[in-house]
């Protein structure tokens, strides 16, 4: 098969959609273990949860796409503070491993729970009409919606970056995460602080759930299939590092985008091999430090 | 000479009763077995709607003849998975004395279950699996394939396209054992009937984003790009091939294997257009809609599909069956249904093979544009109907050792 | 990864510490004598093939704990030893037309290979780093093995009836076939046994606690962690080449992350770091699954609540909760 450059460009900036995508869902797994050091293996499930809050959403509120961007983040994040306050505040004493135990264990559960509930074959979501249609690029046709994910993705990732990284705010986040009781003796509510980050992290996971369900199916095991790329991402990036996530997110989507191309039976496994590799030079990731 | 006679009476009377003994069912009980996918990719497909339709027939079958055994329907969920399949299969026949299994989706599953009814001579009529090697290679005197296979679908399809316009392929498979023989099978049947396979590509099962495949098949060009894949993954790159324009930009999308459960799970606005084959459709006669509007009633207002009406005809035949040579020896009973041609009540004039293979009529559908369609599950209008003689693999080409 | 086993047992005299060492052998063989009568009668009670599916998991979690009860490490990535093995030997069955014992041996020296190459990878790390990099070398076996032909993708190898062992004991006998399980698990378990109890076991268990203090006195660290891991491998090759000679096919469900998330579970219900633990949690998994077959999602929903409740209130699992209770009697 001859390189054409037209096509290598279309398969290019699908890689770049992909990577956009895959840095928004690792967003909020970067943040929850950059920050918190806790390993969220249930934010597939997360994920899932969001794409069927939109559905529902829209099927019993008749709340299209825009309110749905608002909303699901907020129940997400209630969720979120559910799970910390009740379940994950016990665990900080102890190893990391046991948190992601925790959490491994709850994903089996929600998934479990919706796939009794709703099957296999999943529930079809609507494009929102402002976003249907496309441009004719020349050497692809582009979904408007597509174009919409690249744009709101980065938005939303420099965004949360600024946030953590450049703000008052995400300052004390960070000093809270690396010692807790002095800053505590500062006098800023740590464990609030710690709540709420968890908050915002598994309300990360529902957005992305959102900008998902008009183009994959919602259905109970979206979340399962990308969880283990998402972790790839995530460690590759570096795993205390938020800029580490969402350069790798682009970058894989990238990189996968040229498997696709040129090789496409290894377009899964690329990523896993590429995290072996980084595991063994460069542990803490690309971008992390330790 | 009468005390003669007495014995020879009394020696008849005990070889008649001893004959009859052996002929009888055991426990006068026959047990049926549906194992399916009970909970994920294909529980839409057979799962507890497979269930319910094997306890319609039950019903509908002590209702008509008043056998004189007892029969009982069990569920199983074998989750996809070959192992837990198997096993359940297993403890179903030790200890459960279950005689005969039914639907089974996932070929693997399938042909587990298969090798295990063979050893213990009981029996599975499988409506759900794909895989045509049931009745080739593995092929085995206690197995019948009831509904559709790889090679039906391949050739219903590709032949069928062709002759209708769809000249020039290109294929996305899942790169698995199932995605790789569908593929072959209608590659070859395309290309037989006249036409060209321009490409294709292998995706690893369980991709999400097909966007970079559907681009090289619209840069093939070709007329027909070919869904050699199943479950989640024919409905993703059904959703987004309409998203990126395919259909409208003129290319038709071909699925090689899709269920009328998965429409529904797309959608009309974005599966629009897709042409696949299948045995069955609740909406084709008076009869399918009598019992298809039986079952929705029962199953939550879906529509059945061809793998649960299957599972409905099948335990039908397997009882007649068994009432008639009075006896629940699988090999035996199966051997009984092919004894001669049946008119299926849901899928019409059928026979059964040498090798097990299930020879029916196939169909040619397309799904309607949301405009044609009236309401929910009025999905399809009917391209082309493919009779039974050519809608399977001809007898001697499937390598089954039993076929002479 | 430290556990919460013994805290007990004061450092002063000696001789205290010996009595402990003496109780926890006494309570060791009490359990193996228990164990062994229970499995060697049960077949007449209970279902044989659910009892050597239990058998090749309670091996397999055993081989597990070695690793994370003793190693102190924590993979995430198990399956592809288990299933591996089972892919081997059931190709070796069906292709190679080996006897039973021949093909668990192939699948147990895959195993064991894939184990040293996968250990030199992955043991340089710890921690969650560990556990990631074997689940990345799980997922490319898991990959591998989807596309590779000689497994069957999808549809897994079936190998046809059982052969006969060494050629002439035909495993086709439920009873037969039951008793070489029971045979395998037993040399597996005794195995592990010794290896946790020989000055190897002492020094893992010591640089488990405490590294830097071990790599200290002198030991090289990870040429134990490294032997630990490849025993574990091939302990785990053995119980997943067993399994596919007893249920006579290999599939994909071997290699999926999902079974390594299985044996963590197992191992956690029934104790880490504990000498029965991992049976116990074995049986208990095991029949869970079987009795909740039935009911499809429902297993996944059980697996996930009780990994939930096991982490936040039962953390020593079973064995271990006995454990402790049965200590606290000792020292009252």
């Amino acid at each position: 098969m001859g390189i054409s450059v037209p096509a290598l460009m279309g398969q290019l900036l699908i890689g770049l959609i992909n990577g956009s995508f895959y840095a928004l869902l690792s967003l909020g797994l970067a943040v929850i273990f950059g920050l918190l050091n806790i390993i969220n293996f249930t934010h597939g499930a997360q994920y899932m949860l969001g794409a069927f809050v939109a559905y529902f959403l829209l099927q019993k509120a008749g709340l299209g796409y825009w309110w749905a961007l608002l909303l699901v983040p907020l129940v997400l994040a209630v969720f979120g503070v559910l799970i910390e306050r009740l379940m994950l505040k016990h665990l900080y004493k102890l190893d990391h491993l046991y948190g992601l135990l925790l959490t491994f264990g709850l994903a089996l559960i929600v998934e479990g729970v919706f796939t009794n509930q709703f099957g296999s074959a999943g529930l079809p979501y609507s494009m929102p009409e402002k976003l249907t249609g496309g441009y004719n690029l020349g050497f692809m046709f582009l979904p408007t919606y597509r174009a919409w994910v690249i744009v709101a993705s980065l938005a939303i990732c420099l965004g949360t970056w600024f946030v953590i990284e450049r703000t008052k705010l995400g300052s004390y986040l960070r000093a809270a995460t690396e010692n807790p009781p002095l800053v505590q003796a500062f006098g800023v509510n740590v464990p609030r602080m710690i709540t709420l980050t968890y908050g915002f992290g598994v309300a990360l996971a529902g957005l992305a759930g959102v900008f998902a369900a008009p183009i994959y199916q919602v259905s109970p095991q979206m979340g399962s299939s990308l969880i283990i790329v998402v972790f790839a991402v995530v460690v590759i990036g570096g795993m205390g590092s938020i800029m580490g996530s969402i350069v790798t997110g682009f970058a894989l989507g990238i990189i996968e985008g040229l498997t696709k191309y040129f090789y496409p039976e290894a377009s899964s496994t690329v990523i896993f091999v590429i995290m072996a590799i980084v595991l063994m030079v460069r542990p803490q990731g690309l971008f992390g430090q330790r | 000479m009468r005390f003669k006679l007495k014995h020879l009476a009394a020696a008849a009377a005990l070889a008649f009763a001893a004959g009859t003994a052996q002929a009888q069912i055991s426990g006068n009980l026959v047990k049926i077995g549906v194992l399916s996918d009970m909970s994920s990719l294909y529980a839409d497909i057979g799962g507890p709607g497979s269930l319910s339709a094997a306890k319609m027939a039950v019903e509908d079958f002590e209702k008509a003849h008043h056998p004189k055994f007892k029969i009982e329907v069990v569920g199983g969920d074998h989750l996809n998975k070959p192992d837990v399949g198997s096993q359940i299969a297993r403890k179903w026949y030790d200890e459960e004395g279950v005689d005969v299994i039914v639907d089974t989706p996932n070929s693997g599953v399938a042909l587990a279950v298969s090798q295990i009814t063979k050893e213990k001579n009981k029996a599975f009529i499988g409506s759900g699996p794909g895989s045509s090697d049931l009745t080739g290679t593995k092929c085995s005197p206690n197995t019948i394939h009831w509904v559709y296979d790889t090679w039906m679908l391949a050739n219903g399809t590709g032949t069928a396209l062709v002759k209708h316009g769809g000249t020039s392929w290109f294929f996305i498979t899942a790169d698995y054992a199932f995605g790789h023989a569908l593929e072959r099978d209608t590659a070859n049947a395309v290309k037989k009937a006249g036409g060209q396979v321009l490409g294709d590509v292998k995706v690893p099962l369980n991709t999400q984003d097909f966007s970079s495949f559907l681009l090289q098949a619209q840069a093939s060009k070709a007329k027909i790009i070919g869904l050699a894949n199943a479950g989640g993954d024919t409905i993703n790159s059904i959703k987004q091939a309409s998203e990126f324009g395919i259909v409208k930009g003129g290319q038709n999308l071909a699925g090689l294997l899709v269920f009328i459960s998965d429409i529904h799970g797309i959608g009309l606005e974005k599966a629009q257009g897709l042409i696949l084959t299948a045995n069955f459709y609740w909406d084709m006669n008076d009869k399918t809609r009598a019992w298809s509007k039986r079952w929705s009633a029962l199953n939550n207002n879906k529509m059945p599909t061809m793998v649960q009406a299957g599972v409905y005809t099948s335990v039908l035949e397997y009882l007649a069956a068994v009432s008639a040579i009075d006896s629940d020896d699988g090999g035996k009973v199966i051997a009984q249904m092919k004894k001669k041609p049946f008119v299926d009540p849901l899928f019409g004039k059928s026979y059964v093979r040498e090798d097990g293979r299930n020879v029916h009529d196939a169909y040619l559908f397309q799904v309607k544009t949301p405009a044609e369609s009236k309401g929910p599950y009025d999905y399809y209008k009917l391209l082309a109907t493919i009779p039974a003689e050519e809608a399977f693999r001809p007898l001697k080409d499937g390598g089954c050792p039993l076929v002479k | 990864m430290q556990t919460e086993a013994k805290q007990a047992a004061p450092a002063e005299a000696p001789t205290l510490a010996s009595r402990d060492e003496l109780w926890e052998a006494r309570y060791h063989r009490v359990g193996f004598v228990v164990l062994f009568a229970i499995l060697a009668a049960a077949p007449a009670a209970v279902y044989p093939v659910f009892l050597m599916k239990a058998l090749c998991f309670a091996l397999f979690a055993c081989a597990f704990n070695l690793l994370i009860g003793y190693g102190g490490l924590l993979s995430f990535g198990h399956a592809m030893f288990l299933g591996m093995a089972g892919y081997l030997s059931a190709h070796a069955t069906k292709v190679w037309g080996l006897t039973p014992e021949l093909a668990i041996l192939t699948g147990t020296a895959t195993a064991t290979a894939l184990g040293l190459v996968s250990g030199i990878i992955a043991i340089r790390r710890q921690g969650i780093y560990f556990a990631m990099i074997t689940l990345a070398l799980a997922q490319m076996v898991y990959f591998f093995c989807l596309q590779a032909p000689f497994t069957g993708g999808e549809d897994g190898i079936q190998t046809g009836p059982r052969g006969k062992l060494f050629g002439l004991i035909p495993l086709s006998e439920p009873m037969a076939m039951y008793y070489t399980v029971l045979v395998i698990f037993a040399a597996g378990f005794f195995l592990i046994h010794r290896i946790v109890h020989s000055p190897f076991g002492q020094v893992l268990k010591a640089i488990r606690d405490n590294e830097p203090r071990a790599v200290s006195l002198g030991y090289r660290a990870e040429r134990y962690k490294l032997a630990a891991f490849i025993m574990s491998a091939a302990l785990s090759g053995l119980a997943g080449a067993t399994k596919a000679i007893v249920f006579q096919q290999a599939s994909l469900t071997d290699v999926h992350w999902g079974m390594s998330g299985e044996v963590v579970l197992m191992t956690l219900v029934g104790g880490l770091g504990t000498v029965f633990g991992p049976v116990v949690g074995a049986f208990v998994l095991v029949a869970m699954e079987s009795y909740l077959a039935e009911l499809g999602a429902w297993v996944t929903i059980t697996q996930g609540a009780i990994f939930v409740l096991c982490v936040l209130l039962f953390r020593r699992g079973i064995v271990g909760e006995l454990e402790a209770w049965l200590r606290r009697r000792r020292n009252r």
